[in-house]
């Protein structure tokens, strides 16, 4: 088994503008979601929602700014860490994140543990 | 007496002729056999490619001084898988710290051929078919892919093949087999439940190196003849392996039945002749007939968007003449293959059908649609195709602008060549405009 990063990228403003209902249902979503990934044999190690982008701090450097990294309309609301078998069956389990304002993003996991 | 394939060097002596057109067949109809069956031992695309390499020359030497063995790909995929398991136990330490290949144990390959040494060696040529095309890897980096891994072409002959510099092709496949190690993605064939949309992947990758063959992109002649002769030997292979999937035998009918109109898509001065104009006698019969039989198995059970596509280029193989096409089936082939494949070129191509049938002014309606779309901004064949309509109704005016605007996104000599002609016809007198 291989580690991957699902990370979820949204127009903020769905939520935003949505009210305590769509918090609910996405909260909801993301119950089953961690159901499916045991039915598909892979597993969730780690994984948040992430406040807004409006709370976000940037360090680079000795600078320190207000806002995220980089501007953009969908940005990282949330992610997982999980464990899959390989790329396909990552993307499988990807498939069925729920990331109804955008869409999410799967990357490998790096192994540092033999260096 | 066999030749038994072992860690020789390259010949000292004179390699003999035989020998050297014997190895290069074997570059031609083997490399992809030998080299999916390496790289299950190396679990490293690079090294797989060096081992073969290295068994190839090996063969050069040995085949001159032992003669060709019975089975040229048995003799140099062991050959091949020697070196490698010699590489792995010289690498052990170093190999432990780089992602690897990874090679899911699936049932028993069905297919599998005896080494002369009688062991059995897997097909595993869908295996790395299938990792080369791959969805996780952009379309133009599977074809990169494939043409290196499956083909055996260097990486030069590609950059050559897609007009961009060596080293931008080589970052491309470096890139690639990159990410195929560090995200994992298997070495395997998809199961069933996913093969459908995979297989749909690798045929359009075939497909692209075709289409880019037939109509050169940029070339000064019209077809790119190696990529064209690449693609149908891809096609074939599939086919080969996967005797029973409809698709398979769709997409290898629509590029030998395309094909067969090579000769005749250009006059003796390599000018562009259109599907109306081609001389028709001298379309490939028999690679006619070929495709013909593979639409009919294609078309068994509910036909794919490959399938439709090689009825739509049967029906025009099997036309006496370009009135005489049966226009109306023609239609109706494009009305299904736009439910199951909506795409705005798919809905130009239907254009021209329904300007057969109902006449070019219906044809420029529907084509207005496609205008305000937007997708097709860029692809020349849209200005042509209402060129062509507007030509036929006698807008000359308007003709010869759509013309201008196809001859602006064309890049292709014989196609830019054709389109200053039919600018240079509209250009003269008896403008009737509306």
């Amino acid at each position: 088994m291989a580690q991957y990063a699902i990370l979820i990228y949204e127009a903020e403003s769905g939520y935003a503008g949505g009210g305590e209902d769509v918090w609910r249902q996405a909260m909801e979503a993301h119950g089953r979601f961690a159901g499916q990934v045991v039915e598909k044999g892979g597993k969730i190690l780690g994984g948040d929602a992430l406040e807004p982008t409006s709370t976000a701090t940037s360090i680079r450097g000795d600078l320190v700014t207000d806002g995220p990294f980089a501007e953009t309309k969908e940005a990282l609301g949330g992610f997982y860490l999980i464990e899959a078998r390989d790329l396909d069956h990552a993307i499988e389990i990807a498939r069925l994140c729920p990331a109804p304002y955008g869409g999410v993003e799967v990357r490998p996991v790096m192994d540092t543990s033999g260096s | 007496m066999v030749a038994r394939p072992g860690n020789e060097a390259a010949a000292p002596e004179p390699v003999g002729d035989e020998a050297r057109r014997a190895v290069a067949e074997a570059h031609r109809r083997e490399w992809a056999f030998v080299l999916a069956a390496t790289a299950r031992v190396t679990r490293d695309l690079d090294a797989a490619e060096e081992c073969v390499q290295d068994a190839y020359v090996a063969a050069l030497g040995a085949w001159a001084r032992q003669g060709v063995p019975r089975n040229p790909g048995a003799w140099l995929t062991t050959a091949a898988r020697h070196r490698a398991l010699d590489g792995l136990r010289r690498d052990r330490t170093l190999r432990t710290k780089l992602p690897m290949l990874v090679v899911p144990e699936a049932a028993p390959d069905a297919a599998a051929t005896m080494s002369d040494d009688g062991g059995l060696i897997p097909d595993d040529r869908l295996r790395l078919i299938f990792t080369c095309c791959h969805p996780a890897l952009a379309l133009e980096a599977q074809v990169a892919l494939t043409l290196r891994l499956v083909c055996g072409l260097t990486t030069a002959e590609i950059a050559q093949a897609f007009v961009v510099p060596e080293a931008t092709m080589a970052a491309r496949v470096t890139r690639a087999k990159k990410k195929i190690a560090a995200a994992r993605i298997s070495y395997r064939v998809p199961e069933a439940a996913e093969l459908p949309d995979r297989l749909d992947g690798v045929l359009t990758a075939i497909h692209l190196l075709f289409t880019t063959g037939h109509t050169d992109p940029r070339g000064s002649g019209l077809v790119r003849a190696d990529l064209v002769d690449r693609a149908i030997a891809l096609a074939r292979m599939l086919r080969e392996l996967m005797p029973d999937e409809p698709e398979v035998s769709g997409l290898l009918g629509l590029l030998l039945i395309t094909d067969a109109r090579r000769a005749t898509r250009t006059d003796d001065e390599g000018n562009l002749l259109l599907l109306e104009q081609q001389d028709r006698s001298r379309w490939d019969r028999a690679a006619i007939a070929a495709g013909c039989d593979l639409v009919t198995a294609a078309l068994r059970r509910p036909p794919g968007k490959f399938a439709l596509q090689a009825a739509i280029a049967a029906v025009h193989a099997e036309a006496p003449c370009y009135e005489r096409t049966d226009w109306p089936q023609i239609l109706v082939l494009y009305d299904r293959l736009l439910r199951i494949w909506p795409s705005p070129v798919v809905a130009l191509n239907r254009v021209v059908a329904t300007a057969m049938v109902c006449g070019p002014q219906r044809a420029l309606d529907d084509l207005a649609g496609l205008e305000q779309d937007g997708r097709l901004d860029e692809y020349r064949y849209l200005p042509a195709t209402k060129a062509d309509l507007l030509r036929r109704l006698g807008r000359r005016a308007q003709a010869r602008a759509a013309y201008q605007a196809a001859l602006d996104l064309a890049e292709n000599a014989a196609e830019r060549a054709f389109l200053a002609r039919r600018i240079t016809e509209m250009s003269g007198t008896g403008n009737d405009d509306a």
